[in-house]
């Protein structure tokens, strides 16, 4: 018992630092630059995110056995994009302020890659338990690198964070930082600090082992890294 | 027919979906290695999002509004991308094997590609008529493939820099990745 429990909390940390989502295996790259403008929309990305997945992953590993192989990729969209569509509706209901700062970036939450990745590597494979927890933590592991990219391009491009200004730097907020440009700046440099504290090399490629086409590509063309 | 225009250099120029708008990044970082797989995957995006916009309006329109079913858009479209997707690779394979073995390698990868998705819903969210639409579509593969043509050639130079160990690989393509973003900022305020 105490060897299953260990089992399952190592399902949750890992996501967290040694598999980090974003930072480590370099999924889900376009809400992670598009919304973190602000810390606040990146929490609240994040959190849209880990709702989606633990939903879709609790299904998903409920209904391993139900779906045939073949039919698998379309049955994973159509229900990654219902909870999508829930969780489209209850932020429009409670919190009518993200969901219109998140705006498209919500919907696009049915082809974020890491969810997408979770369910081909972990949810068709394991059990129910097991897949709510490792959602759980790669959520957890998103949400905070998306909140380190918001609070990071908040502070320096427009002198606050979460809503409170900075002295020094809210007399001069860099503004490159909240354009595009300076989403991938800061992912760049971020990933390049991950790689530096982690003494690890630094990955040369793109995160393929979670695109659901690893196989289709690896195969035919050799081209998508 | 001038609205027309703006739409499509803004679809291709101010609004680009990688650079601006981050749409396909997974695409734009991974695909942009080589010149010929960049454009090849440029035009596969081109003529899916095409496609797909023939195709979800028509079903928005003519299906989901009528029914009240709008809030289905995003189930909907994804599956229709997904089935689309998969149908003109079939029939690319059988008619024209020529364009199948240029494009056919890339049209898997698009299924998931947000760029896809994202122009369909843009599509309907602006509230576009018929035509503006697909000039969106069009406008935003054309900008789409911009990108990655423009980013192969600074990702071959970047291949022979000198660049310090931590910020080999990943990093200092992201970094590229903004710069090139910075140029594109040039064109912001071109329409107003």
């Amino acid at each position: 018992m105490a060897e299953n429990k260990n089992s399952l909390g190592r399902e949750i940390t890992k996501g967290i630092i040694k598999e980090n989502p974003t930072l480590v295996m370099l999924l889900g790259m376009c809400p992670t630059l598009a919304v973190t403008t602000q810390a606040k929309n990146g929490l609240g990305m994040g959190l849209a995110t880990t709702f989606v997945l633990l939903g879709s992953n609790i299904v998903i590993s409920a209904l391993r056995k139900v779906i045939p192989d073949k039919v698998r990729i379309p049955a994973f969209i159509v229900i990654i994009a219902s909870f999508v569509t829930l969780i489209g509706f209850l932020l429009e209901g409670f919190l009518p302020e993200l969901y219109e700062s998140l705006g498209i970036y919500l919907t696009l939450i049915t082809v974020n890659c890491i969810i997408f990745g979770r369910a081909e590597m972990f949810a068709s494979k394991n059990g129910v338990v097991a897949s709510a927890c490792d959602a759980i933590g790669m959520g957890i592991g998103f949400t905070m690198a998306l909140f380190l990219m918001g609070s990071v391009r908040e502070i320096i491009g427009a002198g606050q964070w979460m809503g409170m200004s900075i002295p020094v730097m809210h007399d001069n907020p860099m503004l490159l930082f909240i354009m595009p440009a300076g989403g991938f700046f800061t992912l760049g440099m971020i990933i390049a600090a991950v790689n530096k504290l982690s003494n690890k090399k630094p990955p040369q490629e793109l995160g393929c082992k979670g695109c659901p086409h690893a196989d289709t590509c690896g195969k035919s063309g050799g081209d998508c890294q | 027919m001038k609205s027309m225009f703006v739409i499509l250099l803004s679809a291709m120029l101010t609004d680009n979906f990688v650079l601006s708008k981050f749409m396909g990044i997974c695409p734009f970082l991974g695909v942009s290695k080589k010149l010929d797989s960049a454009t090849g995957m440029g035009l596969a995006v081109t003529f899916v999002m095409i496609c797909a916009t023939l195709v979800t309006y028509p079903i928005h329109h003519g299906i989901l509004v009528p029914n009240d079913l709008e809030y289905f858009d995003t189930v909907v479209f994804i599956l229709v991308i997904a089935l689309f997707v998969q149908l003109v690779e079939t029939m690319l394979k059988k008619c024209v094997p020529s364009l199948y073995k240029s494009l056919g390698v890339y049209l898997p990868l698009i299924t998931t590609n947000c760029a896809v998705l994202g122009v369909t819903v843009l599509n309907i969210d602006n509230s576009y008529n018929f035509g503006e639409s697909i000039i969106n579509a069009l406008g935003g593969g054309l900008g789409f493939m911009l990108a990655l043509v423009i980013f192969s050639g600074v990702r071959k130079k970047l291949e022979y820099a000198d660049i310090p160990e931590t910020f080999k690989g990943v990093p200092s393509t992201l970094i590229a990745a903004s710069i090139v973003s910075v140029s594109f900022m040039g064109f912001s305020g071109l329409f107003n």
